[in-house]
């Protein structure tokens, strides 16, 4: 017994003052406690925990299909090449696109010229991919001795990435300046004499593609050539026109319409754009150049910008204009699809937060169930010294235990379910002869706030139970055997 | 600290100055505790006598800080505990005072040592010590090869010592006990009471006991104080055993705690 007292006595400790510091049992006690309480009633701690599983899993389920779908449509606008394009014309012109800019500016005949050092300064913007002009005409095209006439335009050699290529047959141009055309399907339709069926596209263009892939077209064109007086340079530009042709091989047909941007004036053959620059073809715009003493380099009629990020558009629309040029773009658009994919997200994320508020209901009847059982040991506790504090915080501990358990099990439940319907989806896809396409995505940020997000509702979950065993009067706990 | 504690000059003892405690039963008012004051000098063993419902347990609440007085005050080692915050008070029940109950109250789910390593738990001692501590304090009364039992696997007596070694293990400088010997048969009740007079005597722990049993209050406690409808009808020192034979030996010791 003496040896009992001796250790007794041997602990150095601070004693009891008259100033009590305030004193909260460690987390780790706290956690250790909690979960012996949790594997005591395992059953209904277990159930409690699915419940918020299922809870977390809904959430992320709906999350992850609104971002999917988000990324799905950004995906598909970025390799439309719609929105990452800015289209610049010259004030010089007189048709901007947009009144506005028109009346805060240089006025047009003092703004630049829309020509190849105007082209290498746009391009050295920062954010900005390439800048190539616009070269498109009308000429006459000879199929097997007869003539059709169409809008020809330059594609960039970039422009293959373009999702108006995805149904196409054939292939894309093998450089960018080979003597090779891809034709949209409504030409194709003429040289083949087919009527394009009122009400639908009806011709499939593996039809088109077979009697027409490999075959030639001549292409007839006005070469402008410089004529002696453009070499001298004296003040106003002057040149010849030559007629020419150009013998073309047709290597693909595409289904969509690459150039659905330009309305009126789409262009139904397409050329690489090298070629077509190569070929110097009579612009509109060089008519103007020989009264206008413009100096001797030919101006392009439009050039077209593609910035990294639809996002970098309105920035570097800005520096063009202040460059004195007219813009055009179409951001608008994907502002309005942002919002529509916010809302969207918030909808979904309204509708997978239910799960989860019916889960914390779960938690709420759980710890208080609890108290109602534990409260003695709750009643003993307190007799033995466990501050209000640190009863909370046993509760704290058991409902934060439970939200960890289940957010991390949510998340893994919600990811299989994803990764179950991208393969369904694909499958699905596959069977209506589509690419596959993931809808489903969980973003990294999206697991950690998930799993936050449950520890969270599981603490609010928390509160009231929490308060309730420390608010517990020993006296009255104990009173009854 | 306050004047009560002046007033009484107990600064090592418990001192309850007019306390009452009411309850509120519907209509009635239930006087539990009626206007009571004694003072405990340091290091003595009281016991609490009195039929059922005379209101020994709820005057040991008083002194156990687990109850606030409706009126009057305790003071017990200088602090007046109705003025105690909720936060002091359970400091006070952690470091100051021990308690051993009638039903042991041992939390049936956890082990023994677990049990004896709880309040050490609340008061923060590292966790190194804590299992060393609780193995020493349970071989001491005679249950180190039972320290990873649950209570249910104990007999009434074997749970009542590891309640004590729990009561003890913060060192308490009060020891009080609701009827430690009350579901106990004579023979164990006896060991029982063996070990809480071995504390009074050699720690100088001051003790109070509350029981319906005279001859066990004769046996050991050297004062007796007989309640009866919540009031003090009787206060006598036991000279049958005379005050505390080992406390004089002890007194070095515990001034240097």
């Amino acid at each position: 017994m003496t040896e009992l007292v001796l250790m007794l006595v041997s602990r150095t400790r601070p004693r009891l003052g008259a100033a009590y510091e305030r004193r909260v049992l460690k987390f780790q006690d706290s956690a250790e406690l909690a979960f012996r309480n949790l594997r005591e009633s395992l059953l209904r701690n277990s159930l409690t925990t699915v419940g918020i599983s299922v809870g977390v899993a809904s959430l992320v389920a709906m999350l992850s299909l609104g971002i999917g779908l988000q990324q799905l449509a950004g995906r598909r606008l970025q390799k439309s090449g719609l929105f990452d394009t800015i289209v610049v014309t010259s004030r010089r012109d007189l048709r901007g696109f947009n009144r506005e800019q028109d009346e805060n500016g240089p006025a047009p005949a003092e703004s630049p010229a829309l020509d190849e050092t105007a082209r290498q300064k746009i391009e050295k913007l920062p954010a900005v991919v390439e800048v190539y002009p616009d070269i498109r005409f009308i000429t006459d095209l000879r199929f097997e001795g007869k003539a059709h006439l169409a809008m020809v335009a330059g594609l960039p050699f970039s422009a293959r990435t373009n999702d108006a290529f995805d149904g196409m047959q054939g292939r894309y141009f093998s450089s960018d300046d080979a003597p090779e055309v891809i034709l949209q399907k409504v030409f194709a339709e003429e040289l083949l004499g087919k009527l394009p069926k009122a009400g639908g596209d009806g011709t499939n263009v593996a039809e088109l593609a077979k009697p027409l892939l490999g075959k030639e077209l001549v292409m007839r064109y006005s070469e402008r050539t410089a004529s002696s007086s453009e070499r001298g340079g004296d003040g106003g530009a002057a040149y010849s026109v030559t007629s020419r042709e150009q013998t073309v091989k047709i290597v693909g047909i595409a289904d969509l319409d690459p150039d659905s941007m330009r309305g009126q004036a789409r262009a139904r053959v397409f050329l690489p754009l090298k070629l077509a620059e190569r070929l110097r073809v009579v612009q509109p715009s060089d008519f103007r150049d020989t009264t206008r003493n413009a100096g001797s380099s030919p101006a392009y009629n439009t050039v077209s910008a593609r910035v990294k990020n639809p996002n970098d558009v309105l920035a570097v629309e800005d520096a063009i204009k202040k460059m004195g040029f007219n813009t055009f773009s179409i951001v608008d658009a994907t502002r309005s699809l942002r919002q529509f994919f916010a809302v969207l997200d918030l909808f979904l994320g309204i509708f997978g937060s239910l799960a989860l508020a019916v889960a914390s209901i779960g938690i709420i009847n759980t710890l208080v169930m609890a108290i109602l059982e534990r409260r003695r040991d709750i009643g003993i506790m307190k007799a033995l010294g466990a501050s209000d504090a640190d009863v909370k915080g046993l509760f704290f501990a058991e409902a934060g235990a439970m939200g960890i358990l289940g957010g991390v099990l949510g998340v893994a439940l919600g990811w299989t379910i994803g990764r179950v319907i991208n393969l369904g989806t694909n499958v699905y896809l596959k069977r209506q002869h589509f690419p596959p396409e993931q809808i489903w995505f969980v973003p990294w940020w999206l697991i950690l706030g998930a799993i936050v997000f449950a520890i969270v509702v599981s603490l609010l979950s928390g509160l009231y139970p929490a308060s309730r065993a420390a608010r517990l009067d020993p006296v009255q706990a104990l009173r009854y055997e | 600290m306050t004047g009560a504690e002046i007033i009484s000059g107990q600064k090592d003892g418990i001192s309850a100055r007019n306390v009452c405690r009411h309850y509120r039963m519907g209509e009635a008012v239930i006087r539990a505790v009626d206007d009571i004051s004694v003072e405990v000098p340091r290091g003595e063993f009281v016991a609490l006598l009195g039929t059922s419902g005379s209101g020994k347990s709820s005057l040991l609440n008083l002194i156990a800080g687990m109850d606030r007085p409706t009126s009057g005050s305790v003071v017990a080692l200088g602090h007046d505990l109705a003025k105690l915050s909720r936060d002091e008070s359970a400091k006070y029940r952690l470091r100051t005072v021990g308690m051993v109950f009638q039903s042991f109250n041992l939390i049936p789910s956890m082990t023994l040592i677990e049990n004896v390593t709880l309040p050490m738990r609340f008061a923060q001692i590292e966790r190194g010590q804590r299992d060393n501590l609780a193995r020493q304090a349970l071989s001491r009364v005679g249950l180190g090869n039972r320290s990873n039992h649950r209570p249910t696997e104990l007999s009434g007596g074997e749970q009542q010592r590891a309640s004590l070694a729990r009561a003890l293990i913060n060192q308490p400088q009060i020891l009080l006990a609701d009827e430690p010997t009350g579901n106990l048969d004579s023979k164990t009740g006896t060991e029982i009471m063996n070990f809480i007079r071995e504390f009074n005597e050699t720690l100088g722990m001051t003790v109070v006991m509350v029981t319906h049993e005279r001859g066990l209050a004769e046996r050991y406690a050297s004062r007796m104080i007989f309640l009866a409808d919540g009031k003090l009808v009787a206060d006598q020192q036991n000279d049958g055993i005379g005050p505390n034979a080992g406390f004089e030996n002890t007194s070095s010791l515990r001034s240097s705690l």
